[in-house]
């Protein structure tokens, strides 16, 4: 008989492996998925895994890299604060598209006046603030009424997609766009445009997630916040007594991670995507998620993490197109990588003991 | 304005079907989280219920087997989720949300050949005697046979928590697992067949929206219709039967929605009149009930009116307002309104804890 028996300290080897151990039987997991769609496995994998990477084009894959990857890393590292501290933001995605919107609301306010160095600066700042304020209504409603954070971070996602349909096709349609909906392009407009180099597939929130990554790590190992944040999560209690403030904990977390999105939501819209559309979203802020827990929570992993989930985006699109593979197995493929996370993840906490005798 | 055009009975009776898949729902993870468990993955659930069984309905021609598919897939799912907590003892928060994002991608991967197929039909009953009552009639007695078996489901989980042994253990393995383990129940059990309850139901939830509601199968069809159904059970307390209140309410939110949008009814105007009238039930109901009016709900009523004059100000001086938007957000916003408002109290001891067995 299998028993599970609490470590006295969680596993440093397991919590590095458990990921590893994960996206290897996600593969194998995949495969059969993969298989049992009528693509070959093995060839699925490689074009996912291997191509993007390696292959014959990999100089037009690799800058895609940073455009997927950025978006994900930032606003995971921004839910990494709040699931340590047990704050549950899963409204990212709505955060990212507020903050889309504002930060294009200041662009699209200047044109087509020229001044790359108060207009961009001032959208950033929008686009920040924007995500902020959407994510401070769960953060105050949870300290002023108790209420479910979870819950209603996610149905602001509803409203914010309701808006952006409602702006795309409305206030911020182009009035040149011979009736297409959809605003101007921001990513043409040299005042608005967040690229940097768009041949490299850098842009603003590829600087903004990488600032963002040594920020966090700063704030885990050396800041007080950061050791409070981890306590709150741990022993709520012990967190209690040594006064932390709840209230403040809950603020900060949910804002940073509302800014992080909004500001993602805003250097893609401003770049990437170009402009705003009823779906310019993708679903990152639901993907980071799976990219913060993937990641451990540590700002280093969830580099990595973000880098192996923007690479399964690419391949899945390269599959997608040379072996017809769906686009939605993808999504599939990312669902089942947090399952096996999460299963492995027992080893980090629990030692398996083979018991004799029946348990009671 | 363009009143005479919502039709009253009509109305309430699409209300007890738009209330439907979202009861169905809430009512397997009331049981669920009465036994302690907290699934966030009830929109997972229920959208690969909502493809599982119309893609059953669709191969044999037979609603009815798509609703029973629908079930089992739904069970399936949650029987994941409930290996994983129970077994694997992980986060029920995390592990609920990846079977959220795990469902989306099932279903859109599932549903792709089947987007904008019809379903086959399910005709409403026409319950003899009690469907030809006037007014009654139609709103209550003529729907189809789901409607009534949410019904039944929920009169069913009233007595099986309230008067049933089996529900008893249920509520003490939510209420306190260690003590219930000390005891002797088993707590695992009790909470994987909880789960697996909780799942089926979903997936009936999700079935009844492409078989029966929509009736087609769509990306994203439920559209947090599972958020909503998590927010539902914090809104009834964790009781059946105010469960039954509050997915009727939230299916009059979501009726009336789509009556107003076709009406052009102002909606400014809609809602300073309902503040209105809270102002005026605030001082009522305290002077009936506690037979005093507080200092507090004078400032209450006073608050509401104030909020009631100025959107009346705002709605007469015909300033922007984009009605399209507000009503289909409406349901959502409502949504977070009850949660700030019923934000307290009589939540299971030990929802969202995870229960190991150390001896």
């Amino acid at each position: 008989m299998l028993t599970l028996e609490k470590r006295p300290q969680p596993s440093q080897f397991w919590s590095y492996a458990a990921p590893l151990v994960a996206v290897v039987l996600t593969m194998i997991a995949g495969a059969a998925l993969f298989a049992s769609l009528g693509t070959p496995p093995i060839e699925a994998l490689s074009k996912i895994f291997w191509e993007p990477l390696f292959g014959e084009f990999n100089f037009f894959y690799l800058p895609q890299l940073l455009v997927k990857g950025a978006p994900l890393v930032a606003i995971a590292l921004g839910l990494s604060l709040g699931f340590k501290a047990g704050i549950w933001n899963i409204g990212a995605e709505g955060q990212y598209i507020i903050g889309a919107l504002c930060g294009a609301a200041v662009g699209l306010a200047f044109y087509p006046m020229e001044s790359r160095w108060l207009i961009f600066p001032l959208m950033l700042i929008a686009g920040a603030l924007g995500g902020f304020a959407w994510a401070m209504i769960p953060g105050i409603l949870r300290v002023k009424f108790n209420t479910n954070e979870i819950l209603v971070s996610l149905m602001l996602v509803y409203v914010a997609e309701q808006l952006l349909a409602s702006m795309a096709l409305g206030l911020m349609k182009n009035p040149e766009g011979m009736g297409f909906p959809g605003s101007r392009n921001l990513s043409q407009y040299a005042s608005s445009s967040s690229w940097i180099d768009q041949g490299y597939g850098m842009h603003w929130g590829v600087v903004i997630a990488l600032i963002a990554v040594i920020f966090a790590y700063i704030l885990f190992s050396k800041h007080i916040l950061g050791f409070q944040i981890k306590l709150a999560g741990q022993a709520p209690r012990a967190a209690a007594f040594s006064g932390v403030n709840p209230a403040r904990l809950v603020l900060f977390c949910l804002g940073t991670s509302g800014a992080l999105a909004g500001l993602a939501g805003l250097t893609e819209v401003s770049g990437p995507a170009g402009l705003v559309s009823i779906d310019f979203n993708v679903g990152y802020g639901f993907t980071a998620i799976i990219v913060a827990f993937l990641g451990r929570l540590n700002p280093i992993g969830i580099l990595f993490a973000g880098a192996l989930m923007a690479l399964t985006y690419i391949g899945g699109d390269v599959a997608q197109s040379s072996l017809g593979l769906p686009g939605a197995a993808i999504q599939v493929f990312q669902g089942m990588l947090l399952f096996f996370l999460l299963a492995v993840d027992v080893l980090t906490n629990y030692r398996v003991r083979i018991k004799q005798g029946a348990v009671a | 304005m363009n009143l005479g055009s919502i039709d009253p009975i009509l109305l309430l009776a699409s209300l007890m079907v738009a209330a439907t898949p979202i009861l169905l729902a809430a009512i397997g993870e009331l049981v669920v989280e009465r036994s302690g468990v907290l699934n966030l993955g009830v929109e997972g659930m229920m959208i690969s219920g909502s493809v599982l069984g119309f893609v059953a309905a669709i191969a044999t021609g037979n609603a009815w087997v798509g609703f029973f598919v629908a079930a089992l897939g739904g069970a399936g799912m949650a029987l994941i989720f409930g290996i994983l907590t129970q077994f694997f003892l992980s986060n029920q928060v995390a592990t609920g949300l990846a079977l959220t994002l795990f469902g989306l991608g099932l279903a859109s991967l599932l549903g792709q050949g089947y987007l904008g197929v019809k379903a086959p039909s399910f005709p409403d009953w026409h319950i003899p005697l009690l469907g030809d009552i006037p007014v009654i009639g139609p709103i209550v007695f003529q729907h189809d046979p789901m409607v009534y078996v949410g019904l039944i489901i929920v009169a069913g989980v009233w007595w099986f928590l309230n008067k049933s042994r089996a529900g008893l253990v249920l509520r003490a393995v939510g209420e306190n697992h260690e003590a219930a383990h000390a005891l002797g129940y088993h707590v695992v059990r009790t909470r994987l067949l909880a789960i697996m309850f909780g799942g089926a139901c979903a997936g009936l939830g999700g079935a009844y929206l492409s078989i029966v509601r929509v009736p087609t199968y769509a990306d994203g069809l439920t559209a947090g219709a599972g958020w909503i159904a998590l927010a539902i059970v914090v809104f009834a307390s964790w009781k059946p039967l105010r469960l039954l209140l509050g997915a009727y309410l939230f299916g009059g939110v979501t009726v009336l929605q789509l009556n107003l949008q076709a009406a052009m009814l102002s909606l400014l105007d809609i809602l300073s009149a309902i503040l209105f009238i809270s102002a005026v039930l605030v001082i009522l109901i305290g002077a009936i009930k506690l037979r005093t009016v507080t200092k507090k709900m004078m400032l209450w009523a006073l608050g509401l009116l104030i909020a009631a004059v100025l959107i009346y100000f705002y709605a007469a001086m015909g300033w922007p307002f984009n009605e399209t938007l507000w009503l289909s957000s409406s349901p959502y916003i409502a949504t977070i309104f009850v949660l700030v408002i019923m934000a307290s109290g009589g939540a299971p001891g030990s929802l969202g804890k995870t229960f190991h067995a150390s001896r």
